[in-house]
């Protein structure tokens, strides 16, 4: 009843407003989730629900929708599950039924091979937006200029903490890494972010993923005497900082560590770009229109498709008429700008198509801070302090 | 410019009725209404028993102090003079913010959560109509006649402007992103809507409900992204207009008739909104972060003095006392 109203209102509109478009205009995207076999999570709090992203990306399309029906403007967004060995094909069937605008959500490397399916067919036309990937590659040498990132990098998720954990002037850190490949970019990036803020890494040690089933009944007897083990003689420091991408180890390492240290990083005290507690700057809005449409609270990758299909209704509705290149071109001009409940604008990176924003720190049930702290100046923009800023890009795309 | 001055300071010692005046301050975090009285500047009273106030406001005559209890999900009325609480509205859910017709008699209330603007009769307690805007809907203002009201929807970022006979929209203005507050000169012909996030106040000819001009605001040594224009109050006269600036923790000034910024007037920490005196000669403004009000002598352009309130003070509206 309510969308009746609105779409009368639309028309309305339509009338009294020169210039508004008379003509309805669609415009069209698709979320391609690509769900690759692994392991499950330590806990089954962290089970990922049949929607993830899919949610995220249903409250933006309706959000769209909204201000469309002002504006003579629908919004239809395809959702498609893919496996690693059909990935490529479901790109390329959207490419060619004509859809310009497509949110990933894929591994790093899938991201990147999914980017250039695009590429091939749609040159630039086509944007491919990150929902997923937090791998600093692709936004430095694997660049792509068909590609934007609404998800943060490591690099700026690793620099959120380390401005936090220096402002607290808990600058000695016991860095303990996964064995995957994602993992150790991961400590990279908190190696960097180390140097960076001035912290020291005073000891490094890898945890090895031995496989086997992620959880077993009472395996909790085990792990309460494999981590103090595990984490005992270290140098002094202040945090344990955890780079767990996998998610093999890290949720254990909380009151078992041999020191009574906080545990920060993978768990603990986390950087990420949402969490359900999170109220300031009208969140709470987010996280109610979320919970009603889904009976669920919102994850990461939710809040990342929801603002992935922001930046093409923002664009719309800014330069209306349904025309993508126009679309394209005022999302990748300095005009471009969205509101995301971070309390300040959200913009990409020319450099590497990255979009700033602030970061959560998330402490089990609270949003215990928000980086960039206060005190990290920057010439450009504060957000410019997390992650790779211009001079240090290594994309030439 | 002396001579004014002076004027103006003789004056404010003349308006000895002042001294009975009230400032009602919603205390979001505290959970609380701090009263001030307006002469003294001492908390003369604290109102208790309502959860996350936020939007607060008057009846024409004073009498009546309204107030959305965001978490309360409904709009909790107060006596002025007793503080004693009256039968409370229906406000739809989570009410942040909201306008009283100049009848005295209609409330128009924004409902964040549920895109709507709800219509409510103060007098019969009664929902007179839900009508469907934008997404997040947040600022509402008030054609000086009445005719029209306007709101803002945050993720939107449109002004709607709605007829208050039909309560259907007839026109809908595209501003810069979360806008925040809507206010109208006091002759009806601007429409000036804040945007926090896209950092702007737009200036609407009301007319042709076209936006003419989008008033930019710097300060040396503050961050942009942290210059958010919030609430917005024109004085009586329609001669000056002063904008929230949020984290910037300062107060524009702006010369309405070139719509050029003049001043720009520190007070305390996450600047919110803003309330006149009754008499015009004072703006209320309330610091979030730093739980006070400030005090600007609104014919000098000066910050006189900041007072304590409650935890997290966001609205704010003074009324005369009898």
């Amino acid at each position: 009843m309510r969308r009746t109203t609105l779409a009368g209102a639309g028309i309305c509109l339509a009338l009294v407003l020169p210039g508004a478009a008379l003509a309805e205009v669609e415009y069209r995207a698709a979320v391609l989730r690509v769900d690759a076999p692994g392991p499950m999570p330590i806990s089954r709090l962290d089970l990922p629900p049949e929607d993830l992203g899919f949610a995220g990306g249903a409250l933006g399309t309706a959000d769209n929708a909204t201000t469309g029906g002002f504006l003579g403007q629908t919004f239809t967004t395809e959702t498609v599950i893919a496996t690693p060995e059909t990935a490529e094909a479901e790109m390329r069937r959207l490419i060619e039924a004509g859809i310009p605008y497509i949110v990933t959500l894929a591994d790093a490397g899938m991201t990147v091979r999914l980017a250039d399916v695009a590429r091939d067919l749609a040159g630039e036309e086509a944007l491919v937006v990150n929902a997923a990937s937090t791998d600093d590659r692709l936004r430095g040498a694997e660049c792509r200029a068909n590609m934007l990132h609404v998800a943060p990098s490591d690099a700026m998720l690793a620099d959120a903490l380390a401005q936090y954990l220096v402002w607290k002037r808990w600058t000695d850190w016991f860095l303990i890494e996964g064995s995957h490949p994602e993992d150790q970019a991961l400590a990279q990036a908190y190696r960097r972010a180390a140097e960076k803020f001035g912290a020291r890494i005073v000891e490094e040690r890898v945890y090895e993923d031995t496989g086997g089933a992620r959880r077993t009944d009472s395996g909790h007897v085990q792990v309460q005497a494999q981590m103090p083990v595990f984490t005992q003689r270290a140098a002094d420091h202040h945090v344990v900082v955890a780079a767990d991408h996998s998610g093999v180890f890290a949720d254990w390492l909380p009151y078992h560590t041999w020191d009574a240290r906080p545990v920060t990083g993978s768990a603990g005290l986390v950087p990420q770009t949402w969490h359900p507690a999170h109220e300031a700057w009208g969140a709470t809005q987010f996280q109610s229109r979320f919970e009603k449409q889904n009976n669920r609270p919102a994850r990461d990758e939710d809040y990342q498709v929801w603002t992935a299909l922001r930046v093409l209704g923002e664009a719309a509705t800014r330069t209306q008429g349904g025309d993508f290149a126009a679309v394209r071109e005022f999302i990748l001009s300095p005009d471009f700008d969205l509101a995301a409940f971070k309390g300040q604008k959200l913009t990409f990176r020319d450099w590497d198509g990255q979009l700033r924003q602030p970061v959560l720190l998330t402490a089990d049930r609270v949003v215990a801070s928000v980086s960039p702290q206060e005190e990290f100046l920057h010439q450009v923009s504060q957000l410019d302090t997390l992650g790779i800023d211009r001079p240090e890009t290594e994309c030439t795309k | 410019m002396r001579m004014i001055a002076a004027l103006a300071s003789s004056a404010a010692l003349l308006a000895g009725p002042a001294f009975a005046d009230k400032i009602f301050v919603s205390n979001e975090k505290g959970n609380s209404i701090s009263v001030l009285d307006a002469g003294s500047l001492e908390v003369i009273h604290t109102i208790t028993g309502m959860q996350r106030p936020r939007g607060i406001t008057a009846s024409p005559d004073g009498k009546t102090i309204y107030v959305c209890a965001s978490d309360d999900n409904l709009v909790r009325v107060y006596d002025a003079a007793t503080y004693e609480e009256l039968p409370s509205l229906p406000s739809g859910p989570d009410p942040e913010l909201f306008v009283m017709h100049p009848d005295g008699k209609k409330l128009f209330i924004a409902n964040e959560d549920d895109n709507i603007v709800t219509v409510v009769d103060v007098e019969t307690r009664q929902v007179l109509a839900e009508i469907p805007v934008g997404v997040e809907p947040e600022g509402m203002g008030v054609s000086p006649d009445g005719s029209i009201v306007v709101n803002t929807s945050e993720t939107t970022n449109m002004a709607h402007l709605i007829d208050t006979e039909t309560y259907e929209i007839v026109a809908n203005v595209l501003v810069d992103s979360r806008p925040r507050f809507a206010e109208y000169t006091p002759d009806g012909s601007i429409l000036f809507v804040t945007a926090e996030i896209g950092g702007t106040v737009s200036a609407i000819d009301t007319t042709a409900n076209e936006i003419t001009k989008k008033i930019t605001f710097e300060v040396p040594g503050v961050l942009p992204e942290a210059l958010q224009p919030v609430g917005m109050r024109v004085t009586a006269d329609g001669t000056k207009a002063y904008v929230a600036l949020g984290p910037a923790n300062r107060v524009a000034v702006i010369d309405v008739p070139s719509l050029e910024v003049t001043d720009y007037l520190l007070v305390g920490q996450r600047v919110w909104q803003l309330g006149f005196s009754p008499d015009g000669q004072f703006l209320y403004t309330t610091n979030g972060n730093s739980n006070d009000i400030s005090v600007i002598d609104v014919a000098r352009d000066e910050v006189t003095v900041s007072v304590q309130v409650g935890e997290q003070p966001w609205g704010v509206v003074a009324v005369k006392s009898e």
